[in-house]
């Protein structure tokens, strides 16, 4: 299978339907981290990840450190036909292996995660592995900007620069949000490009929610180093009342932006977010 | 034990490509024989132990079996939720090595002290844990569990005191006795074991009879051996460089308690918090009661019934 003919038919829209579907039934939140990554990950399983069959050893890799966005990633390999469709039935279900956060067990998902800063290590320890054993399989790792926040990132970064890891690129989900507020006013994000070029990365920037620009820069001619594209998108992207943080039927919450962090949607909500798909 | 683990592992190495050797940046004056003889397949991780570990949990899944090499703080207990989230939850062969058991590096101050790092392990159901407690049983132990599938704990000791008798038997899910007696019994975790050998032979002196075992690792727990080594004695000391919560104490408490058996545990082990100082290894297991003087007259105290340890 080719790389470009593993998913031509799931298209951000469907996953986000997924996702708004799922966390209604399910009544749980993290939904606008989800719709954040939506095109990111439709790049990644689009066009850019080698991957034969799950299973294959010598499978690209793929990390999703910011594990919390783990049900786009599931509408992803639910409509890739990784996993069957009706297991997303299970999300947030009983001794359900479709947590919040992912698992390894399901495939598709390389490694657990949930707990901020520990994923790209584990993908710096990936790609060092591919290197040493000779193999051209390329690790990817979906960070958040407020994971920024981590220590151990940066010990990674460090580690990974400082071995030239060229086979080795991070994804930053630049949404400018984490999760008691914006990340400018928790702990300043600023010039992250810079940040990681000093750090010894090649850095180049996308539209983090057009496939097309997000598979070019991760299809861009690889120099000597590990590699970061900043995504730039939108908290809760494609729901105009999460991108403002508004909660609609919820009246009693301020507008702020990290409603959509953790509020589930009511039914109400959740017809005007599907509504506004449609439309979209 | 520091050489029995270098030596050891280079043997295996050898034989053996999938053996990385990863440090936190320590080990001068002991990890160059792998580094000389094994270049590629040793990485100086910086001091950054969590991502030591995380690096090593990729590592793994790609098939390798990478040892993680710190003093023992430094590489159980920093990264604890990286290796808690890694190779135990992902069921990968990493093997965290963690050097210095107890005071051994006494005078670098409380830091440097590693005496929750079994405890904390302990834990973790998903984690072999191994404490040698000599060289030839390190040796023993390394070279006998390397190729387990899931994740290993070794808590290995900087000096070095010899139990000969152990003879470096060590088998998982069991305890090694080195000494038998009836009248009471010594069990006893990491190199500070030699300390029980010795106080059961000040005991032999005055007639008493005291058995020693010596318990070197969990998961799987020694449970069997234990009950039935303290299914007819009165009374067992326990003796450990550690605090008392989740250690060797813990384990026995529990075998005794859960059994219903009537031996009754006096445990030797770190009861009080920080107070500053620092000092050698053999001055801080006096101060703490964990020398063999100490053992020996918990022993005394247990058989006469007096007080409580």
């Amino acid at each position: 299978m080719s790389a470009s003919a593993q998913n031509a038919t799931v298209s951000p829209v469907q996953v986000r339907r997924a996702i708004l579907t799922q966390s209604r039934r399910a009544n749980v939140g993290h939904i606008g981290s989800g719709l954040s990554v939506v095109e990111i990950l439709c790049a990644l399983h689009g066009g850019v990840l080698r991957i034969s069959r799950p299973d294959d050893p010598d499978r690209d890799r793929f990390v999703l450190s910011k594990g919390h966005a783990a049900l786009a990633l599931y509408a992803v390999l639910a409509l890739k036909g990784w996993i069957e469709a009706a297991q997303l039935d299970s999300y947030c279900g009983e001794d359900s292996v479709l947590g919040v956060h992912p698992e390894s067990v399901l495939p598709g998902v390389d490694f657990s995660t949930g707990s901020l800063g520990h994923g790209l290590s584990i993908a710096v320890g990936s790609a060092l592995a591919a290197r040493l054993q000779g193999s051209n399989r390329h690790i990817y790792c979906l960070i958040s900007d407020g994971e920024c926040n981590e220590g151990s990132i940066w010990e990674a970064a460090m580690f990974a620069a400082h071995h030239k890891l060229s086979n080795l690129t991070v994804i930053l989900d630049k949404n400018g949000q984490q999760a008691m507020g914006w990340t400018r006013d928790v702990c300043c994000l600023d010039n992250l490009a810079e940040r990681w070029s000093a750090f010894g990365w090649d850095t180049a920037e996308a539209d983090g929610h057009s496939v097309g620009d997000l598979t070019a820069a991760l299809n861009a001619p690889r120099g000597e180093r590990p590699r970061i594209v900043i995504a730039n998108t939108r908290f809760g992207r494609g729901v105009w009342y999460m991108e403002q943080g508004i909660a609609i039927t919820q009246k009693h919450l301020p507008q702020r932006p990290v409603n959509w962090h953790y509020l589930p949607m009511s039914e109400e909500e959740f017809g005007i977010a599907m509504s506004g798909l449609e439309e979209a | 034990m520091r050489r029995a683990f270098i030596d050891t592992l280079c043997s295996l190495a050898a034989v053996d490509e999938r053996i990385l050797l990863l440090t936190g940046d320590l080990g001068y004056m002991a990890m160059e024989p792998f580094q000389e003889r094994f270049a590629s397949r040793f990485f100086n991780a910086g001091i950054a132990e969590q991502n030591m570990i995380g690096l090593a949990t990729g590592l793994a899944e790609a098939g390798m079996i990478p040892y993680a090499y710190s003093i023992a703080t430094f590489a159980a207990l920093r990264p604890f939720e990286f290796i808690r989230n890694g190779p135990v939850l992902h069921h990968l062969p990493v093997r965290v090595v963690g050097m210095g058991a107890g005071f051994e590096y006494g005078t670098a101050g409380p830091t440097h002290h590693a005496l929750e790092d079994i405890g904390v392990m302990r834990t973790l159901p998903g984690l072999t844990v191994v404490i040698p407690a000599d060289s030839h049983q390190a040796a023993t132990a390394i070279r006998s569990t390397y190729e387990l599938p899931g994740p290993i704990y070794y808590s290995l000791a900087k000096d070095d005191s010899k139990i000969p008798e152990l003879e470096g038997r060590f088998e998982l899910g069991r305890i090694q006795e080195v000494r038998e007696g009836a009248d009471v019994a010594i069990l006893a975790m990491g190199s500070i074991s030699s300390e029980a050998v010795a106080a059961a032979d000040e005991l032999a002196k005055e007639g008493i009879r005291a058995a020693v075992a010596v318990v070197s690792n969990f998961h799987p727990d020694p449970e069997e051996d234990v009950a039935r080594l303290l299914r007819n004695v009165p009374h067992v000391i326990t003796v450990e460089a550690q605090t008392l919560s989740g250690g060797l104490a813990a384990f026995v408490a529990t075998v005794i308690a859960s059994r219903g058996l009537g031996c009754r545990v006096w445990p030797l082990g770190v009861r009080t918090p920080p107070d500053g100082t620092s000092g050698p290894n053999r001055e801080r297991l006096r101060k703490h009661g964990l020398d063999r003087a100490h053992v020996a007259e918990a022993a005394r105290l247990a058989l006469r019934g007096v007080g409580a340890c």
